[in-house]
């Protein structure tokens, strides 16, 4: 391989090798590779805070087309820890655009790297399953990268939702509406956010080790468990404040790692799935009222389907239509509910909007 | 809910002969709704007048009726066959029309046949653009001002109402037949009178034009139950104005935000549902302000169109197939994906590459024809190219044409100079898209290029790349040409034959050819999944380009 000043490298934790071209920021970094199918949506799914700690494949395969606006972000800023791509764009065109993905992921000292076979790597990440990499265009020795990409943790066994946490709490919202909510932040999406305050909600928002009698205090109508990065199962102390939350009967409605807190907090294990679902197209049946959703992914972990389909006090509600893995549950005895998908989307299909109605819906006639 | 038993066989009209703007797409799509609908066990029966198609072989259908597309052929069809159900969806606006005038004269309900894919009314409001526009006020749909008219007089009233510029749209006509700009009252009344006669009721509608808005289609499916799925979106690189059969295509849609995209999503999810009520596919237009992103609906087809075919190869996603199982009772959550065969069929494909299609006019068959594009469809036929890169799909849909382009470009046989060009340009005609492209090799700047065009720079920038690698590539001679050079030509599409003409032939096709495989770039081919290889794929189809590996 010829190496120009801008060749870059991405070795996979087994030694796999795929040469690019370097993009945005210049460096190194590492975290676990995985892969994104939506085909719009690229700064939406950059600033979702689950996504933070992993390298990023964009699957579609020009990003950056319609540059960078700075008003449709998840988060304050870039979530992820690289990316990779095809073609990444640094020329761009849209009127709303305030500047080119180049300089958005230079400013955020994002490395990326581009002109990789792209369709090659997902396959094989797709056959062998989730692993470590580490992307670099600045120092391109194997074996100091490989030293370097030993020393980044796996994503098992990790804690990331109180790092990407609010720090302070905040408040959104009329602070005079008819309902209002706890919000538990474990890296919420922002949309998730104007999705409950759009409705009249006023949100009062948690960092992550929050006890549950500050959530209290709120004196909420209901608590809302969010999505967010790391393992669930190393979130003991969340699945403490879960259960408390539980003995309330208050409604609850979880999202993402909300959903698999809310089964933890159930005794329904979790588990690290083979590759994770991400995207924008993932088929959902709501089995309640037979109606199909497409849904916006983002997780690597899942809840265990034995065990929750031998749990007496839970119903399965949504079922995903390629894998049939556990999409959504809702306690037979408690007002409390989740979903493992986006149902506020951004980026994604607005299919699955009316679960925020049915959450407003439940605090309203509790 | 699985399939209706009660149907045991079905008729499927197809669409007769081949003209502009309903060509072969339609062989194709009867064939697979042929194909889908006997592999369930229903007898399939089928009429078409046009012998030459795959539709009409013996082996397609248990009986196949060559006669003219007539109520009185479908009588005697049903006169002599045991018909539970029709299904006129997959043979156009023609099968469509054919439908509707057996419809209005009671046949279906003499020889008690159930229409299935179809709502009559709901192609009645299609097609009629005032009942369209109705609806979509109903429903919240903003569109372009417009009012209907169904004489010379009215039409000139409405035209002083709305001002210039304007577009004339017949109603109940097939690939824009009839309709035009109107840019100035000089060209009024001649638009008019085409558009009235054109309209076999005689009526045309007055809209307001959007010009300079970007085009967008997208192909849609809903069964039974409501449920529906975006197969495709469609982004045509020519701005609103020229009809989409002569516009130069692009999927997925390379120059929409998310928040653009779902917008249109919801809309055209919402129309679709409003519009009757059927199980199959439709298509629905949608026309974009650059500067606001404010969205108006152009049109919808309840039916499997044109784009169908194209959507259809652009996803591997085979629309008409499915179209006909959701005719026959099936629901999307019901059914396969048929390239994974393993994951579910209601789901929205992901593509990992992009699809260029150009389409081939065939001006110089035709003397003294306007070869200047509009409303009207004029292409004879198209290409579909596909490459890792939007470059790399255009140059080879460029050399696809059988026109003698190498890729894209004139290489020295144009003479025009810039400033031709650009005033050349701002008339869509056929070869648009290689005289921009000789405009940027020239120096014309992008900004100029848009002002002419209204194409979205984003397509003018990845030309210019174009013109960047070519220019590198003049710079050297076989001999010298660096690997990476080679490689990078090759990615972004550049044809043997084509480097060796920017090396001003100081070699052969073939010695760029050896060149190459002694560099070790060679081509590798890809798959179609419809999933971007998210799943293991049975039965996809493959595309060549130059990366690492066969997957």
């Amino acid at each position: 391989m010829n190496q120009s000043p801008q060749t870059a490298v991405l070795l996979l934790e087994d030694g796999n090798i795929f040469y690019g071209k370097a993009f945005g920021k210049i460096g190194a970094a590492s975290g676990e590779i995985c892969f994104n199918t939506g085909m719009t949506g690229y700064q939406e799914v950059f600033t979702d805070p689950s996504y933070y700690g992993q390298v990023l494949i964009m699957n579609n395969v020009h990003t950056g087309n319609y540059g960078v606006n700075k008003k449709e972000m998840e988060s304050a800023n870039v979530k992820i820890r690289g990316l990779i791509g095809r073609n990444l764009e640094e020329r761009f065109s849209r009127y709303q655009a305030t500047e080119s993905l180049d300089d958005y992921l230079k400013e955020n000292e994002i490395v990326a790297i581009e002109n990789i076979d792209t369709r090659a790597l997902v396959t094989y990440i797709r056959t062998k399953g989730a692993m470590n990499c580490i992307i670099s265009s600045e120092d391109l020795d194997i074996h100091a990268l490989k030293e370097k990409l030993n020393s980044t943790p796996g994503m098992a066994g990790l804690e990331l939702a109180s790092v990407v946490s609010t720090t302070e709490e905040y408040e959104l919202g009329d602070a005079a509406a008819q309902l209002k909510v706890s919000v538990l932040d474990y890296g919420i999406k922002q949309n998730i956010l104007s999705c409950l305050v759009k409705r009249g909600v006023h949100v009062r928002v948690h960092p992550a080790r929050t006890p549950f009698s500050r959530l209290k205090e709120f004196n909420p109508d209901g608590y809302f468990v969010s999505n967010g990065p790391g393992d669930p199962a190393a979130m003991p102390y969340a699945v403490e404040t879960l259960k408390e939350i539980l003995k309330e009967e208050s409604p609850l409605f979880g999202i993402c790692l909300g959903h698999q807190l809310l089964a933890l907090a159930n005794d329904i294990p979790t588990f690290k799935m083979h590759h994770g679902h991400r995207g924008l197209n993932h088929p959902v049946k709501n089995i309640v009222t037979g109606r199909c959703e497409i849904t916006t992914q983002n997780h690597g972990f899942g809840i265990d389907p034995a065990a929750v389909r031998n749990h007496t006090g839970i119903e399965i509600t949504h079922v995903n239509l390629n894998d049939e893995s556990i999409e959504g549950i809702r306690l037979k005895n408690k007002p409390a509910f989740s979903v493992q998908y986006h149902p506020e989307s951004t980026p994604g299909p607005y299919d699955s909007r009316y679960l925020f109605d049915e959450f407003i819906a439940m605090m309203a006639s509790n | 809910m699985p399939k209706d038993n009660s149907i045991k066989s079905v008729l499927i009209i197809g669409s007769g002969p081949i003209i502009i703007g309903q060509a072969c797409e339609f062989d194709y799509s009867g064939s697979q709704a042929a194909r889908s609908i006997r592999e369930e066990g229903i007898k399939v029966i089928l009429i078409n007048s046009n012998p030459a198609t795959i539709m009409t072989d013996p082996m397609m259908a248990d009986s196949v009726y060559l006669l003219p597309l007539t109520v009185e052929s479908i009588e005697q069809i049903l006169e002599e066959n045991e018909i539970d159900a029709v299904l006129p969806t997959m043979g156009g606006q023609t099968a469509l029309n054919l439908c509707k005038e057996a419809e209005e004269l009671g046949i279906w309900q003499k020889y008690n046949i159930r229409l299935i894919g179809v709502d009559i009314e709901g192609i009645e409001t299609a097609e009629n653009r005032e009942k369209f526009r109705q609806l979509m006020i109903s429903i919240g749909i903003p569109i372009a001002p417009s009012k209907t008219a169904n004489s010379f007089l009215e039409g000139k009233e409405f035209a002083q109402e709305l001002g210039f510029p304007l577009v004339i749209r017949p109603s109940f006509t097939l690939g824009g037949t009839g309709g035009g700009f109107v840019h100035d009252k000089s060209e009024l009344d001649e638009a008019l009178q085409r558009g009235l006669q054109a309209s076999p009721i005689h009526e045309v509608l007055v809209e307001k034009a959007v010009l300079g808005w970007k085009e967008f289609e997208l192909e849609l499916l809903r069964d039974k139950n409501d449920n529906v799925v975006i197969i495709c979106t469609v982004e045509n690189m020519d701005p609103m104005g020229i009809h989409t059969g002569d516009s130069v295509t692009v999927a997925p849609a390379m120059t929409l935000s998310d928040t653009a995209f779902q917008d249109m999503r919801n809309k055209a999810i919402l129309m679709m549902r409003s519009l009757g009520n059927f199980a199959g596919g439709c298509n629905v237009q949608f026309a974009l302000n650059p500067e606001t992103e404010e969205i108006i609906a152009v049109e919808i087809n309840p039916r499997v169109s044109r784009s169908s075919a194209l959507a259809s190869k652009a996803t591997g996603y085979p629309i008409a197939k499915i179209a006909a199982k959701l005719a026959i009772g099936y629901t999307l959550d019901e059914l396969k994906n048929q390239i994974t065969q393993t994951t579910s069929a209601y789901f929205e494909p992901a593509l990992d590459y992009v699809i260029v299609k150009v389409p081939r006019w065939n001006f110089d068959k035709f003397k003294g024809a306007n070869d200047t594009l509009g409303l009207q469809m004029k292409s004879v036929g198209e290409v579909m190219a596909i490459g890792r890169s939007f470059t790399e799909a255009v140059q080879k849909a460029c050399q696809s044409l059988e026109n003698e382009a190498v890729g894209l470009g004139y290489y020295g046989k144009s003479l025009m100079k810039s400033e031709d060009l650009i005033e050349y340009i701002k008339t869509p005609k056929w070869d648009r898209i290689f005289r921009i492209k000789d405009a940027l090799m020239q120096g014309v700047t992008v900004k100029t290029i848009v002002q002419a065009t209204y194409i979205d720079r984003w397509f003018i920038y990845q030309i210019q790349e174009i013109c960047r690698i070519e220019k590198e590539l003049a710079r050297y001679a076989l001999d010298n040409l660096p690997a990476e050079l080679l490689k990078e030509a090759k990615r972004n599409g550049f044809s043997d034959e084509q480097i060796a003409r920017i090396m001003k032939n100081t070699c052969t096709e073939e010695q760029v050819y050896e060149k190459r495989k002694a560099f070790g770039i060679t081509r590798v081919y890809k798959m179609v999944d419809t999933c971007s290889a998210e799943f293991e794929a049975k039965t996809p189809y493959f595309y060549s380009t130059f990366e690492e590996k066969n997957v």
